[in-house]
């Protein structure tokens, strides 16, 4: 089963271009009954309590460009940390805002 | 020399140092020692010391990388296990997310203009919130370096994986799903990996922002990217 779970996950990743594409199929044939939950579940399991790992290998290649980081460290670096803060916040905010307006109107 | 820069070995090194650092984050606790950050520090001094070539590294790393896309995918299931909930807020979720995605963007460009970043430095920090595969992508159909895009992601998601918990405890956000849309939305797969270990349900929703994020940003940056600039 974790085989055929792999496969699954294998097709549903290269018929599609993007992996995103490929995540919202497996949630939609799970839903429809294509797959089955304990077909993927193991594989999935695995995958998504391990998902930091695979960002090791691009991690490192952040050595190459420590030139070009460093020339620039102060805008690089506070674009993105002031610009994560930006988005956990307006979209947390947001979602809370929506969620008042709509129970509101019912 | 020639065991250093075995395939295998280094792929067994980046094993290895990954379960060590994650024993070190467990049994320390500490925000400082993220494993993934440990494990990118030690690899890079590794090679760094050895001398050995980067480009021995990345083929060995290959085997990694082409799992990337699968994780994303493997997403779908825990997105699966909460869809009766998600359904039935489907309004706030896509609200919030486009509010994040425009946020995403526009500030991160601003903010490296700003301070005098340089045009093709700020292009390609433009797509940092989401995946690696897609954020190259928008990358480089905006005209940024992609190589230089992944190093951005890589920086947000750690940063999102070991502060965001903690920002939000800061500014006193404590709607659970909002902060898992959030999460998931700013610091993509490394962000929703820590909200995993948090809790499924978490996750779950962590991995819907990093999923509609993705989407969004891939259908907005370049557009976006055009009229900002």
């Amino acid at each position: 089963m974790l085989a055929l779970g792999e496969l699954v996950v294998f097709i549903t990743g290269v018929k599609i271009p993007s992996s995103i594409f490929g995540m919202l199929f497996l949630t939609i044939f799970l839903k429809v009954g294509w797959i089955k939950l304990h077909w993927v579940k193991d594989v999935s399991d695995f995958l998504t309590r391990n998902l930091a790992f695979f960002f090791i290998p691009p991690g490192v290649k952040l050595m190459l460009y420590f030139g070009v980081i460093k020339a620039q460290f102060v805008p690089i670096i506070s674009a993105l940390i002031g610009s994560t803060v930006l988005v956990f916040i307006t979209t947390a905010v947001a979602y809370k805002i929506t969620r008042k307006y709509i129970s509101k109107r019912k | 020399m020639d065991i250093l820069s075995n395939k295998f070995f280094l792929l067994a090194l980046t094993f290895g140092v990954y379960a060590i650092s994650r024993i070190i984050q467990k049994k320390t606790g500490l925000i400082l020692l993220n494993p993934i950050l440990l494990s990118i520090t030690v690899i890079i001094l590794f090679i760094k010391i050895t001398g050995i070539d980067y480009k021995v590294y990345e083929e060995a790393s290959l085997a990694i990388d082409v799992w990337l896309s699968p994780c994303v995918v493997a997403l779908g299931v825990p997105l699966y296990r909460q869809l009766d909930d998600i359904r039935k807020q489907l309004w706030p979720i896509l609200v919030s997310q486009i509010v994040g995605c425009l946020v995403g963007i526009i500030s991160v460009v601003y903010i490296a203009k700003w301070l005098g970043a340089t045009n093709e430095v700020v292009i390609s920090l433009a797509p940092k919130s989401v995946t690696t595969p897609i954020a190259m992508q928008v990358s480089s159909m905006t005209g940024g370096i992609p190589a230089l895009t992944v190093s951005s992601v890589v920086i947000t998601g750690v940063f999102g994986a070991m502060f965001g918990f903690a920002i939000f405890k800061l500014f006193k956000v404590s709607t659970p799903i909002g902060i898992s849309l959030g999460i998931g939305n700013g610091s993509h797969a490394l962000g929703t990996s820590r909200a995993m270990e948090v809790s499924p349900r978490f996750g779950a929703y962590a991995g819907l922002g990093l999923s509609l994020n993705g989407v969004l940003t891939s259908m907005i940056a370049p557009i976006l990217l055009e009229w900002i600039l």
